[in-house]
């Protein structure tokens, strides 16, 4: 399967994971693993134990139960050893906002074994490299949300990590900038690191990842290729919008030509339908535009996670952060 | 096909050196490590030199305020009350910022940073380490400034140059025993207020019920007993005694040894906290 014969390590293999806060089982019987090379996604609503997984395996938090080797170390009893060959960027920035950037990655190259010079030429060569160079002496808490964090991601690779974690790197970015994130993710695996990067977002874990693993409630459910994981919810939805006079017409035509029911929206007469094959879907608009009917607005959708969630685990994805602690 | 590309040739170059392959140099030497989260510190006020408001103002507010406020009152003449004083602000002055010790440890845990030191290879103690390096810095500068504002207003040591050093070295030994219980709280309470507010319940109390401002002869006996025991009074005393050349080896050496007890003490129990609680 894999390409490359010297990907045979694992990256992560944790049996068994488990962490609680109080009562609640933040990560509840969590087995993962993770083979080296490439982007492992990992998929969750808020809540899931995302945060509190990438925490365990990057020694910041102890398990209260399960085993983790991550490069082959355990992260209890060898945490030093991992601490050598892993990097975090974590969900929240971890960066000093006072400092400049160039003074943030100074001072992590210093605390990594550089030398004075060698930090300051490394500093400055990533913040060539991630687009920051003219922002490399402002301080930090001047920056916009999307340089935090390519600064953020770039105090991670000041030594190139063999596995690098980040959760949720592209949250609250805006198009572009979540693009330079992807692009540095693509850079860093060619190079031959293992990224894991957790994320809300289907469409990015289909873009970046080469398999993923959904989280719920502190748990896997599914785990795969994006092929897989799509093949099992459908590829998503068409959206169409219509002037009042065709819609029922509309309506008709598309369930015909994509053989799914076709719901109405009560509000604003949107007219959607789930297609399994994104071909068909362009047939079924091409036939409106054949029949004389003009498409005011359309849209074809990616699953959306609810969508998704709703499909593997059968509950939607508010449901994992209260609702099935309570009795109700 | 083909969409425009955000990224021109040249930055995919220069993403391509950033992200090549660095192999890892030796690990930073402990001091390196430390002397590094210290020079951080000294970068922070470089960048926010409000930080150090407190540790100018505190020492020229309280010389120059309470030896002319109550100089005349007390002993009669603002100088002859300076002699008196003046070891006794410099105490007062340095303990009072000792809290930074604290409220800089719990302000870089509640901001996220500490997490990726924690990730990283860096000799556990350094990032405590390094801060206490520059709270030395800090408390240092407290001190020389109530020192040559008290000799500007007049202030004449009998203990010359090696007895006023002396003394300025013993309240500093004493500051970093202290700086650990404020680590230690830092870890424990929740914000970095909290630990301010704290310090300022404990350390009012323990400065003003002291032998700083006023002879304890003149105080009621209950008082006087509490005064007498408290720790910041047998450190005025030391202090005193050796700026004006009359200090007891057993003044001294209580002191020392009140500072070698918090580091002990605090020590490994904030070394504790830090591994297990961030
Ligand atoms: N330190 C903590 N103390 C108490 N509860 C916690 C703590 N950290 C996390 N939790 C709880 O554990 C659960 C999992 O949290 P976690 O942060 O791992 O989720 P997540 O998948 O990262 O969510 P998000 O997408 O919002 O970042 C949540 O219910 C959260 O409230
Ligand atoms: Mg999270």
């Amino acid at each position: 399967m894999s390409t490359d014969p010297t990907h045979d390590e694992l990256a992560i293999e944790a049996t068994g994971l488990l962490k609680v806060f109080g009562a609640h089982r933040a990560v509840d019987g969590l087995d993962l693993t993770v083979p080296a090379g490439g982007v492992f996604g990992f998929l969750g609503p808020n809540g899931a134990g995302k945060t509190t997984t990438v925490r365990i395996l990057a020694t910041l938090l102890r398990p209260d139960g399960g085993t983790v080797r991550v490069l082959g170390h355990d992260v209890m009893h060898e945490a030093d050893r991992v601490r050598d060959r892993i990097s975090l960027t974590g969900q929240f920035a971890t960066i000093d906002q006072e400092l400049t950037a160039v003074e943030n990655l100074t001072i992590l190259a210093r605390l990594l074994g550089f030398s004075r010079a060698q930090a300051r030429t490394r500093a400055e060569e990533l913040l060539d490299g991630f687009g920051l160079a003219d922002a490399a002496g402002t301080t930090v808490k001047t920056h916009s949300g999307g340089m935090r964090r390519r600064l953020d991601i770039a105090a991670s690779i000041i030594v190139t990590p063999d596995l690098l974690f980040l959760d949720e790197p592209t949250t609250g970015l805006d198009p572009q900038s979540r693009n330079q994130v992807w692009g540095i993710v693509r850079a860093l695996v060619r190079e031959g690191t293992t990224v894991l990067l957790t994320t809300q977002y289907l469409e990015e874990a289909d873009r970046l990842a080469d398999r993923l693993a959904v989280v719920d409630r502190g748990r896997i459910v599914a785990e795969g290729t994006p092929a897989q994981l799509k093949a099992s919810v459908g590829a998503g939805t068409v959206q169409v919008q219509v002037h009042d006079s065709n819609r029922a017409e509309a309506a008709r035509r598309l369930a015909d030509a994509l053989g799914v029911a076709v719901q109405t929206d009560a509000n604003d007469g949107l007219l959607s339908a789930r297609v399994d094959d994104p071909t068909l879907a362009s047939l079924a608009l091409a036939d409106l535009t054949r029949a004389g009917i003009d498409l005011t607005t359309f849209a074809l959708g990616q699953p959306t996670l609810d969508e998704t969630f709703l499909a593997l685990t059968g509950h939607n994805t508010q449901a994992s952060t209260d609702a099935g602690k309570k009795p109700a | 096909m083909t969409t425009t590309s955000t990224t021109p040739d040249t930055t995919n170059h220069a993403l391509h050196d950033a992200v090549s392959t660095r192999p890892r140099p030796p690990r930073a030497s402990p001091v390196s490590a430390s002397l590094t989260f210290a020079w951080r510190a000294l970068l922070k006020i470089k960048h926010v030199p409000e930080q150090l408001a407190d540790a100018i103002m505190i020492p020229v507010l309280f010389t120059v305020m309470f030896t002319y406020l109550f100089g005349g009152a007390i002993v009669g003449s603002t100088r002859e009350y300076l002699q008196f004083l003046l070891p006794g602000t410099m105490v007062f002055a340095v303990l009072l910022i000792t809290v930074y010790a604290g409220v800089n440890l719990k302000t870089d845990i509640t901001t996220g940073v500490v997490d990726r030191f924690r990730s990283m290879p860096i000799w556990r103690p350094a990032l405590i380490v390094g801060g206490l390096i520059s709270d030395a810095g800090r408390n240092l500068l407290a001190a020389g400034l109530v020192l040559a504002l008290g000799l500007v207003m007049g202030f004449r040591p009998e203990g010359g140059t090696v007895g006023v050093l002396l003394a300025v070295g013993l309240v500093l030994a004493f500051a970093f025993g202290l700086s650990w219980v404020w680590a230690t709280l830092g870890l424990l309470l929740r914000t970095p207020s909290a630990i301010s507010a704290v310090s300022f319940l404990v350390q009012f109390p323990l400065t003003f019920a002291s032998n700083v401002f006023v002879d304890p002869q003149t105080m009621p006996g209950w008082l006087r007993a509490f005064v007498e025991i408290n720790p910041v009074s047998l450190l005025v005393d030391a202090a005193r005694g050796l700026m004006h050349g009359t200090a007891e080896p057993t003044q001294i050496g209580g002191v020392l040894l009140a500072a070698v007890l918090l580091v002990a003490i605090f020590g490994p129990l904030t070394m504790r906290l830090y591994r297990t609680r961030t």
